[in-house]
């Protein structure tokens, strides 16, 4: 098991807690919850050892795509491929945003 | 956290098995009366799991829940059988067993509350042994006692099925209920393969295990008062009904002299099948 720390800027964004996925074979559990300031701070353990530069792409991937709510987020991987993380990372982040709509 | 709680409109439709074990309670329990307890964002995650190297999940794999079936209370706990096989550690046993010390304390104060346990679970958790074997028996010891004031009703309906220590747990229930997917064993196929043999207990023949110990046999030996399609609204018909039959006269667990005898008189040498163990289940047996 490795973990893993990322520090990104985001913006400042009312949200709320939310939990995608779970850690069975191949996918991943997500958590998010809010946090002051304007950085994400993305919290990982995962079972795939020597996988940082791997995270480090997929979360610049997302970013090229949706801007980060400050947050603090934690992911518990159990071996997730690219494509399965980049899933629950995003369906985390908009149950959490979606939130705020509702309330 | 509207997974947990806030945005269910009472819309699960088909299969319950490949609902996650927080849906099943959900799907479950009357319309938005679900009320979760330690969830995830406690982050109580097992302490052993990290030092040895693994991940573990934020809820443990239990969920744990009050809510309402027909504006009844009750408790409920569902294991995610996905998560280390349904297995159950420190923190996930002393979550059920607390949430059933829970429902006895209610019943104490006069506030009738039922449990159900939904069971995915190969049992204790090896990484955390004695402490797993600890907390099943705090289950085992809470259930015989709610059960003399409400019903606990038992759900296994796989994919994992129910083994070790809490296929006894299952067997102290006041009612349990299977599907055809479900399986109910003390010990799992490939641990009976490794000690008895390939050529006694393969456990890669499928027709051979859910023979012996699927659903559809529970349920014709006896092992098991309800069978059901896997499907959403007749399982939770199904608990209804359990519900709705109160405390049963006698116990499974406390009506064993007749199956004790049966099993002793079993002749070994011969090698089992689901037809004999049918039988030798059922011989003799008026109800």
């Amino acid at each position: 098991m490795e973990t893993l720390q990322f520090t990104r800027p985001a913006q400042a964004a009312r949200i709320q807690p939310a939990l995608v996925g779970y850690v069975g074979s191949g996918d991943l559990e997500v958590m998010v919850e809010p946090l002051q300031g304007s950085q994400a701070e993305i919290h990982i353990q995962t079972s795939t050892p020597g996988s940082e530069i791997r995270w480090r792409q997929v979360i610049e991937q997302i970013e090229a795509r949706i801007a980060l709510p400050a947050m603090r987020m934690d992911i518990h991987d159990f071996a997730a491929t690219p494509g399965v993380i980049r899933l629950r990372i995003e369906q985390a982040i908009e149950l959490a945003s979606a939130m705020e709509a509702q309330a | 956290m509207s997974e947990l709680n806030a945005n269910f409109h009472g819309n699960y439709e088909g299969g319950f098995i490949d609902l996650s074990a927080r849906k099943r309670i959900e799907s479950l329990l009357d319309n938005g009366s679900m009320r979760e307890l330690l969830t995830p964002f406690d982050r109580l995650t097992s302490p052993w799991l990290e030092k040895q190297g693994i991940v573990p999940q934020f809820d443990d794999g239990v969920v744990i829940a009050r809510g309402k079936l027909d504006n009844k209370a009750v408790v409920v706990a569902a294991i995610e059988g996905g998560f280390q096989g349904g297995s159950l550690g420190e923190v996930g046993g002393a979550k059920i067993a607390g949430l059933l010390e829970l429902a006895i304390e209610e019943n104490r104060k006069g506030n009738p509350t039922a449990a159900v346990l939904m069971l995915e679970t190969g049992g204790v958790r090896l990484q955390e042994a004695n402490l797993g074997l600890a907390a099943i028996a705090e289950i085992q010891s809470a259930i015989v006692e709610l059960r003399q004031y409400q019903p606990v009703i038992a759900v296994v309906t796989g994919p994992v099925g129910c083994f070790g220590g809490m296929s006894i747990t299952a067997g102290l229930c006041s009612y349990l209920i299977i599907t055809r997917e479900g399986r109910l064993g003390l010990n799992g196929p490939q641990v009976i393969e490794q000690e008895a043999g390939v050529e006694e207990y393969d456990s890669r023949d499928r027709g051979l295990i859910w023979g012996l110990t699927g659903g559809t046999q529970r349920f014709a030996s006896g092992l098991v008062d309800a069978f059901v399609d896997d499907d959403v609204s007749a399982l939770s018909t199904s608990v209804r009904d359990c519900l709705g039959q109160g405390v049963p006269a006698l116990h499974r667990s406390d009506d064993i002299s007749a199956p004790l005898t049966r099993l002793q008189q079993f002749d070994t040498r011969e090698q089992i099948d689901a037809q004999r163990a049918r039988q030798a289940l059922t011989e003799g047996k008026t109800a």
